[in-house]
């Protein structure tokens, strides 16, 4: 009986359109900031975590500045770091070692599927050790590289978990299996342990030659620079001489620079803020929009149930109980939310999407990526049904308790 | 007339009993009566007129009948049930079951469709899809509108409503039919072809039917005309 209930709620609803469609804008608002939001906030953090290859209090990074911000790392700068820096700026006194990062995107094919995916670079010589010690780098499984791999590459524990890898590749990745990058076959010879960070958990981790012979990056386009200084305490002296090292070297003034030099946790920090400042206020908007929308319904269903009022009335002479009479009504505010809730979804979508795929554009990368689980989408429905039919309950009931006489004596 | 009262002296059980029916609307601080002390009884396959001026209680008293609304004082039978204390939720299921309402309005739901009406009530009472589609069909024909089952109320001339009406009335095998000056908004040739289908309901299917109505010539269908006034009886005319 319920599908019947279902039915006459929808022709009510379809009978007064406009009214219908302008109730429906706050919960679509809503709808659509939450999707967005959660949709593009994961790839987001995504990007701006993995700006940075490594972390530590004695580690500087050199980035190029520019459009790049969310992009991968120095990818869409106008002036991209250039191959030859790291040596010079080992050079500068107080610099242990300085070596090129590469961050680029690359086609992973397992099991005869392929999904894009980021590869990380691993230096050779005595940077692959300055880089595993910096990085703390680590295998659950198999072993790191050494100099001696040709086509070997170290995978994050994601690829070998059943819940990521697994269900968009058919089965996790182990020690030993080969995977195809940019059409070239690899080895996976070891499972980088769980740090609960995108760039050791997402990335594949591959030697630098390897990456730039390969077309994955191109070597004149360095992500970052990483600088690890002899001494801890030195690190805001290093600091200043590289900066002036690097105005110098792209002809730059004092505070035109067009590169950065920072510690990578101060950064991360700082983004992080920023980040969550962002997501606060699209929550705060999603949170009142969604109030205002169910106010909305309700302030609708207050005017459905006087204007239907004699409606309610020849229902109850037809036999219609007043739980017949709730549910009638309690269904109808439901679907004025959920149907809030597609069109919420839909341009919630379009949105994440849109902005990944103008993301691509602009920065030519795919590190803003869009993931709308299809739990978030069936979440989000579900909610915008139950916050229609939660305020819809006291319309409802109002609807309800109507006499059955005086409603029939109502002209309309 | 000799069929139906032969029916009616067959089964000749009161279906309706009404003993000292009052029914008092407080205005402020003033009590005014719309029923004082109403008795009546219906007999099953009887066929009654209610006639009387303006605000003597005839609605009043339909409304009673029909279980929309319960009385002051006094008691209401319906097939030996006493239905002058029931909850609201009890009467709506004797209303859906038992009773079939024809207004002077009409009272179609505007949204739905002539079918989609006669289905509703059916709807209420939980009858499989299939079968009500059937049985609305049915009834639909039987008062002349099968060529209109997908028409909105308002694509409908009033006659035709009225007959929806009639039809919806119908689909629960109702014990009694209430019709409130079922004529009163119908010019009188449409009226006169509403009436038919009643009186046909009455001769064929021997249904109780309680009319209301200001129209002498439509009275004078009814087995027994009441005469009311006051909120009481004052006069009984017998065929
Ligand atoms: N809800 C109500 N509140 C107050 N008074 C009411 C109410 N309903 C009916 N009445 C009063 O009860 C009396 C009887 O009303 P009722 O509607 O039964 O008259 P009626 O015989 O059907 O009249 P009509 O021929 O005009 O339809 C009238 O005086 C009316 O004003
Ligand atoms: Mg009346």
């Amino acid at each position: 009986m319920i599908k019947d209930y279902f039915l006459i709620a929808v022709k009510s609803l379809t009978k007064r359109k406009t009214r219908t469609y302008l109730t429906m804008i706050g919960i679509f608002i809503g709808i659509a900031a939450v999707i967005a939001l959660i949709g593009l906030g994961e790839g987001l953090r995504v990007a701006i975590t993995s700006q940075f290859g490594f972390l530590g209090t004695d580690v500087l990074g050199v980035q190029a500045a520019g459009v790049a911000a969310a992009g991968p790392p120095g990818s869409g700068a106008i002036n991209p770091l250039t191959s030859d820096l790291a040596e010079k700026i080992e050079k500068i006194s107080g610099v242990e070692a300085a070596f090129n990062r590469y961050l680029s995107a690359v086609t992973l094919e397992f099991n005869d599927k392929q999904k894009i995916e980021f590869a990380i670079s691993i230096p050779s010589g005595t940077n692959r050790k300055t880089l595993e010690k910096m990085v703390n780098l680590k295998t659950s499984q198999g072993r790191l590289l050494t100099d001696a791999d040709r086509k070997k590459v170290l995978v994050g524990d994601n690829y070998a978990q059943d819940s990521s890898f697994g269900t968009t590749f058919g089965r996790p990745l182990k020690a030993g299996d080969r995977i195809i990058l940019n059409g070239v076959d690899f080895e996976v010879v070891g499972i980088i342990e769980k740090k609960g960070s995108f760039i050791f958990d997402d990335a594949v981790w591959m030697d630098e030659d390897e990456m730039i012979e390969y077309g994955i990056s191109d070597e004149e386009r360095v992500s970052t620079i990483a600088v690890k200084v002899s001494d801890v305490n030195e690190i805001g002296k290093v600091q200043l001489a590289i900066e002036k090292f690097l105005r110098k070297e792209r002809g730059v003034e004092e505070g035109e620079e067009d590169f950065s030099v920072e510690t990578p946790q101060s950064a991360l920090e700082s983004l992080n803020s920023t980040l969550y400042a962002v997501q606060l206020f699209v929550t705060i908007i999603a949170v009142i929009s969604l109030l205002v929308g169910g106010i909305g319904i309700m302030n609708t269903m207050y005017t459905a149930v006087l204007e239907r009022t004699k409606e309610i009335g020849i229902m109850k002479s037809l036999g219609a109980r007043n739980s017949t009479i709730f549910t009638l009504f309690f269904i109808e505010s439901g679907l004025l939310g959920m149907i809030g809730g597609i069109i919420g979804v839909i341009l919630g979508l379009s949105f994440a999407y849109g902005a990944a795929a103008a993301g691509k554009t602009l920065l030519g990368s795919d590190l803003i990526q869009a993931s709308v689980s299809w739990s978030l989408i069936f979440g989000s429905l579900a909610f915008s049904f139950i916050l229609g039919t939660a305020f819809g309950v006291l319309p409802a009931y109002q609807a309800s308790r109507l006499n059955p006489v005086d409603s029939l004596r109502k002209v309309k | 007339m000799a069929r139906a009262t032969t029916k009616t002296e067959k089964k000749s059980d009161a279906v309706l009993d009404l003993k000292g029916v009052w029914k008092i609307y407080t205005m402020g601080d003033v009590e005014v009566p719309a029923l004082s002390g109403l008795d009546l009884v219906v007999k099953r396959g009887e066929f009654l007129s209610i006639m009387g001026p303006s605000g003597s209680g005839k609605s009043t008293a339909m409304n009673m009948i029909g279980c929309l609304d319960v009385p002051t004082r006094g008691k209401i039978y319906l097939e030996g049930h006493d239905i002058s204390s029931m909850s609201e939720s009890d009467l709506a299921q004797i209303r859906g079951r038992k009773i079939g309402f024809i207004f002077q309005q009409f009272n179609l739901i505007n949204t739905l469709t002539a079918l989609e009406n006669v289905t509703l009530p059916m709807i209420f009472q939980n009858m499989p899809r299939q079968e009500r589609i059937t049985k609305a069909k049915k009834l639909l024909e039987l008062v002349d509108l099968g060529d209109r089952m997908h028409h909105k109320p308002t694509e409908l001339s009033g006659g035709q409503q009225q007959r929806v009406a009639i039809a919806r009335a119908l689909c629960n095998d109702p014990e009694v039919i209430l019709a409130d000056e079922p004529t009163g908004n119908l010019d009188s040739k449409t009226g006169g072809t509403v009436m038919d289908f009643l009186r046909k309901l009455h001769e064929k299917e021997g249904k109780t039917i309680i009319m209301v109505t200001h129209d002498e010539h439509v009275a004078k269908n009814a087995d027994r005309i009441e005469f009311l006034r006051d909120g009481k009886i004052i006069k009984t005319i017998k065929k």
